[in-house]
C-alpha cells in the first residue's frame, strides 16, 4: 500500500533519572502516513505490550497543540522535522518509507530525565510561580473593554501568550537558556495595562529564579525562535532585556 | 542595582557595553590606519599615531582600553563556561538540525579567540616597541621627534605570513561582529521586530568594510 510507511526506530530508554541511558532500536510496519507522530508511538508501545517488553514513556496530553506536554527530539529537532507545530501535530507524512527516525528527550541541566523520553521541566512552573501571574483584587468581573488596549499592543500580548511552555527553546538552545520562554512570559503581561503594576518586580523575580534554576546565558543565536512550536519571537527577549534593566537601574 | 551583575542578562550587560566600546575603537583605530594609504611617505600617519604617546592617552585612556578587552574576554569565557554546564552533560545523538540560525553565533568563542590570538601578535608587533621597549626607529616631522610607526609597519608587513594573519585576524573580526553587533543591542534591549533587522544589516555592513579596510591596507602595504 503506498500510504503507508516502514520504520525504524532508534528510541532513548532510560529507567530513571540516575541511570546511563541507552538507545533501542525497533521496527515498525504499515504504518499511515495519515497518522500522527504520536500515534505511531502508541502503535510502537502496543507492539512492545504485545511482545511483553515495557512500553516507551513519553509526554503527551492533548494532542492538539496547545497544553504543551509532547516534547521529543526527533531527528535533530525538537517537535521534528515539521515546522510551527508540536510533536502531536506532527504526522508520518513527514517521513520517508523505510527511514531511520531518532527519538530522544529534551537534553539540558535544566530538564533531568525522569524516564525514557519523559523530563522534568517542573522548573518552568517554578519560574511562573516566581512572577508570571498578576495580583487581582477579586470582585465583580469588570466589564470587557472598560480599559481601552491599543490594537498592536494587544496583538503582541497575544502573540507572546502564545507560549505553552513545552521547552523546545531550552532543547534547542547551545546554551540551555530559557530565555524566549521567560520572556514570552513577561511580555505578554508587561504589554497589558493590568501587568504593569507588577512588571519590574515580575521581571526581577523571574530572571532570578531562571538563573538560579542553572539555565544558560542567552546569546541571541536565534534557535528557539526557529523551533518554537507557537513561532514567539526573540523580539520579546530584548523586551525581557529592556524590563529587567530598567527595573534593576531604578533600584 | 548591587546584585545587576550577578543576574545572566547584568553579565550580558557587560559583554555588550564592553563589545560597544571595543567596536568604537575599531573605528579609530582603522580611521588612523587609513592615513597608511595617504602617499607622503607616512607622514600623516605618522603624526596621527602619535596621539598614543601623548600622556593622558598612554597613561589615561590605554588603561580604560585594556579594561574593555579584559572585561569582554573574561566575561566572554565566563559565561561560555556556564552556557556548557547549562547545556549538560549529555549531547544530542541526532546532532542539531536547526536550519536559518547563523554560523557566527554558535561559534562566538571560537572566534573570539581567534581575534585574541591576533590581538597578541599585534600587540607584540607594535604595541611593545612602540610604547614599552621604545625600539622602534625615531623620525623627526615638523620639528617633533617621534617614532617611525610607519616605518615599522611597512618591515611588518614585508613578511607575506604576517599579512595572511592579518587577514584571517579581520576575517575572524568580521564573522564576530556581524553577530556582535546587532547581538549588543538586543541585549541592552534596543531592538524590536523591526530594528533587528535594521541593526543586523548595519552590522554587517559595518563589520566588511572595517575588516575589509584592515585587509586592503595590509595588503596595499606588503605590495608597496
Amino acid at each position: 500500500m503506498e500510504n503507508t510507511i516502514n520504520l525504524t526506530l532508534k528510541v532513548w530508554r532510560q529507567n530513571g533519572a540516575k541511570d546511563k541511558g541507552r538507545f533501542e532500536t525497533y521496527s515498525l510496519e504499515n504504518i499511515s502516513t495519515d497518522s500522527s507522530f504520536l500515534e505511531m508511538m502508541d502503535v510502537l508501545n502496543e507492539q512492545l505490550i504485545g511482545e511483553g517488553k515495557e512500553p516507551v514513556a513519553f509526554d503527551h496530553d492533548c494532542r492538539e497543540g496547545i497544553c504543551g506536554m509532547c516534547s521529543l527530539y526527533i531527528n535533530g529537532r525538537p517537535h521534528g522535522p515539521d515546522d510551527d507545530v508540536t510533536t502531536c501535530q506532527l504526522h508520518m507524512r513527514k517521513f520517508k518509507n523505510g527511514e531511520t527516525i531518532t527519538i530522544e528527550p529534551w537534553r539540558s541541566a535544566g530538564f533531568p530525565v525522569i524516564k525514557d523520553l519523559i523530563v522534568n521541566r517542573s522548573a518552568f512552573d517554578q519560574i511562573i510561580a516566581a512572577g508570571g501571574y498578576t495580583s487581582v483584587s477579586t470582585g465583580g468581573v469588570p466589564d470587557a473593554n472598560a480599559i481601552p488596549i491599543p490594537k498592536p499592543d494587544a496583538d503582541e500580548a497575544m502573540d507572546a501568550a502564545s507560549c505553552i511552555g513545552c521547552g523546545a527553546c531550552v532543547a534547542t538552545c547551545k546554551n540551555g537558556s530559557a530565555m524566549l520562554f521567560v520572556s514570552a512570559k513577561v511580555s505578554h503581561l508587561a504589554l497589558l495595562p493590568q501587568g504593569k503594576v507588577e512588571a519590574a518586580r515580575r521581571a526581577k523575580n523571574m530572571v532570578a529564579k531562571m538563573d538560579e534554576l542553572g539555565f544558560g546565558n542567552c546569546t541571541n543565536t536565534g534557535a528557539c525562535e526557529v523551533e518554537c512550536p507557537k513561532g514567539v519571537s526573540i523580539s520579546n527577549i530584548a523586551r525581557l532585556n529592556r524590563e529587567f534593566l530598567k527595573a534593576k537601574l531604578a533600584d | 542595582m548591587s546584585n545587576l551583575f550577578c543576574s545572566s542578562i547584568g553579565r550580558k550587560l557587560l559583554m555588550s557595553l564592553s563589545g560597544l566600546f571595543l567596536i568604537i575603537f575599531l573605528i579609530v583605530h582603522l580611521s588612523i590606519n587609513l592615513l597608511l594609504l595617504v602617499p607622503d611617505n607616512g607622514e600623516a600617519f605618522n603624526v596621527a599615531a602619535n596621539f598614543m604617546a601623548l600622556p593622558v592617552i598612554k597613561f589615561g585612556l590605554q588603561p580604560v582600553l585594556a579594561l574593555g578587552f579584559i572585561v569582554h574576554i573574561a566575561y566572554g569565557a565566563i559565561l561560555t563556561a556556564q552556557n556548557n554546564k547549562a547545556r549538560g552533560n549529555s549531547k544530542y545523538a541526532s546532532g542539531n538540525k536547526t536550519k536559518e540560525v547563523m554560523w557566527a553565533s554558535k561559534n562566538m568563542f571560537v572566534l573570539g579567540i581567534t581575534v585574541f590570538a591576533f590581538l597578541a601578535v599585534h600587540l607584540v608587533d607594535y604595541w611593545v616597541p612602540l610604547q614599552i621597549t621604545h625600539g622602534a626607529q625615531e623620525i623627526t616631522i615638523g620639528g617633533v621627534t617621534m617614532h617611525d610607526t610607519y616605518g615599522l609597519v611597512k618591515e611588518t608587513l614585508q613578511n607575506p605570513l604576517k599579512v595572511a594573519l592579518y587577514i584571517i585576524g579581520s576575517l575572524g573580526l568580521a564573522i564576530h561582529l556581524t553577530h556582535g553587533f546587532w547581538s549588543a543591542f538586543q541585549t541592552l534591549g534596543a531592538s524590536n521586530s523591526i530594528w533587528r533587522k535594521r541593526w543586523t544589516v548595519i552590522g554587517t555592513v559595518f563589520a566588511w568594510v572595517v575588516s575589509l579596510g584592515f585587509c586592503v591596507i595590509a595588503i596595499t602595504m606588503f605590495l608597496s
